[in-house]
């Protein structure tokens, strides 16, 4: 049984190591289609980062009366947060927003300090989960003991908008996951169809194995342990290219989408992202063979 | 040892191989089968080494039916036999020396049998010098050679040679044939199906002749007459 297995082994590598222009072509196939799965299992993380900072500009903002003190909206803030649906309320004084105001735009100084009295007003952000649950937020302000304090609530006016950018987040994400699966059917295809030539020009041999007394595992053993070392060598060659990309395109990403780091994401995800490598590649390495030996190579 | 009991095999209706064949060969002999192309006598070889079933009739190897054997229980029939095939069916992959210890390795034997048998059958065939040749790089005659050395490494109980003359030369044709008798003289059953008159009348041993896919003459120390 040993002697078998080695024998096996040694015969996988021996194929593998003689065929060099199909060995290169099934890794070149193995490495895109590892290479994908590794994209759109890392962009996950990216688009979640980018529809998280979109939908957290799609906020409404509380602005409460000049009279109202600083104590009674970290009140209101509190209950706030309680309402179902709320993901995040901050509080922003008057100060506050007039400097943030003139950080975004500070070729408007001189008419902030014209309209001063009214941009001091202090006010509450509100993010939620989906933006219909804004309303919920809105209602929930009508009907307070503490309604006579809102000066107004910016919600009926930038309702287009939130509505605008929640259904572009929800639309965009659906696109993500389709096309996701499109691409990996697309990948698993290919590799199984690259694998299936390969073993489709060794079928003479196969009858000439037979003929002289082999068993169907020690025909088709070295199939799959040759499927298997062409998806190690893909997997190494993957994460190498993978490791230079995020690095190199790190900065440049996180020039234009501040806080959003591509290198620091693929180390945090690292092993994970390994094991899905190492999935993807021994699996379509292992399983196209099977599958293909199962189909052209009946012993 | 082998016995064949009226065994017919039609391709299509048009094409009928053989009809009503029998006959037995007995351990130990040098039987020749002889006939024009397309008599059948290919077909008569690949029913013995299961390549094809009969249409009808039944055939038997040490007593076991071919035709009831379990497609599991295949290999180890094929490792009773050696195949000489007409056109070598070498594994254009594997090196000389790789193409017969394959055998030995497919029945298990052990690596140090392979590194001692294989350089003694390769020195049998004249082919010790081309050990690391692949198929590609070898004459018609050395690939034949690879072929016998391969059928006859794991010493099987029969030696089953399908026109192995037929893509060579008559000094390569001599050559092999010596080999084949060398080889029955060591005690291998050996079935021989040719059309080339010269060596069976040289040969002085059994000779079936089929024509049109039935046997016709059925011979001790016969000729080649058709």
């Amino acid at each position: 049984m040993i002697i078998t297995l080695k024998r096996i082994f040694r015969a996988g590598w021996q194929s593998f190591s003689r065929d060099g222009g199909i060995a290169v072509a099934t890794i070149f196939i193995l490495v895109l289609a590892i290479f994908l799965v590794s994209t759109i299992f890392l962009s996950k993380d990216v688009s979640q980062f980018l529809i998280a900072s979109l939908q957290e500009k799609a906020d409404i903002s509380v602005y409460f009366k000049e009279f109202v003190l600083e104590d009674d909206i970290l009140k209101i803030e509190e209950k706030l947060s309680q309402v179902p649906g709320v993901k995040n309320v901050e509080y922003v004084s008057g100060e506050e927003a007039i400097k943030r105001l003139v950080e975004k735009h500070p070729q408007l100084i001189e008419s902030v300090q014209e309209t001063e009295g009214m941009l001091k007003l202090a006010s509450l952000n509100v993010n939620v989960f989906e933006a219909n649950q804004y309303q919920q937020v809105v209602n929930f302000l009508e009907n307070s003991n503490f309604k006579d304090y809102i000066d107004k609530v910016d919600y009926y006016e930038r309702r287009p908008v939130i509505e605008r950018i929640f259904s572009l987040t929800s639309l965009s994400s659906k696109i993500g996951i389709s096309l996701s699966i499109i691409l990996i059917i697309t990948a698993i295809l290919v590799t199984f169809n690259t694998i299936r030539l390969a073993i489709l020009n060794s079928i003479e041999e196969t009858k000439i194995q037979r003929l002289v007394g082999a068993s169907n595992w020690f025909i088709r053993g070295p199939f799959l342990v040759q499927g298997a070392i062409s998806g190690l060598i893909a997997i190494l060659i993957t994460a190498l290219i993978f490791s230079f990309i995020c690095w190199f395109l790190s900065p440049k990403i996180e020039f234009f989408f501040a806080g959003l780091n591509l290198f620091n994401l693929f180390f945090k995800n690292f092993w994970i992202l390994l094991l899905i490598q190492f999935a993807t590649g021994i699996s379509l390495g292992v399983i196209s063979s099977f599958i293909a030996i199962r189909k052209y190579l009946r012993v | 040892m082998i016995k064949s009991q009226n065994i017919t095999k039609i391709y299509n209706p048009q094409t009928v191989a053989l009809a009503n064949v029998s006959f037995e060969i007995k351990e130990g002999e040098f039987v020749s089968i002889v006939g024009r192309s397309g008599a059948g006598k290919t077909t008569l070889l690949k029913l013995i080494l299961v390549e094809e079933k009969p249409t009808k009739g039944r055939i038997f190897f040490e007593g076991e039916e071919l035709s009831k054997l379990k497609p599991g229980k295949l290999p180890q029939l094929r490792r009773k036999i050696g195949a000489v095939f007409q056109d070598y069916k070498l594994l254009a992959s594997k090196t000389t020396y790789e193409n017969v210890a394959y055998v030995l390795q497919v029945i298990g034997a052990s690596d140090l049998e392979i590194a001692r048998d294989v350089p003694k059958v390769l020195e049998i065939v004249g082919l010790q010098d081309r050990a690391n040749n692949f198929p590609a790089e070898l004459s018609a005659g050395e690939r034949q050679r690879v072929s016998i050395a391969r059928a006859l490494i794991h010493r099987p109980k029969v030696i089953l040679a399908d026109e192995p003359t037929g893509n060579l030369d008559p000094y390569n044709a001599l050559d092999i044939i010596k080999l084949l008798l060398k080889i029955h003289d060591m005690g291998t059953t050996l079935i021989l199906a040719t059309h080339n008159k010269e060596i069976v009348n040289s040969l002085g041993k059994r000779v079936i002749t089929l024509e049109k896919g039935q046997i016709i003459r059925d011979e001790e120390k016969g000729r080649f007459i058709l």
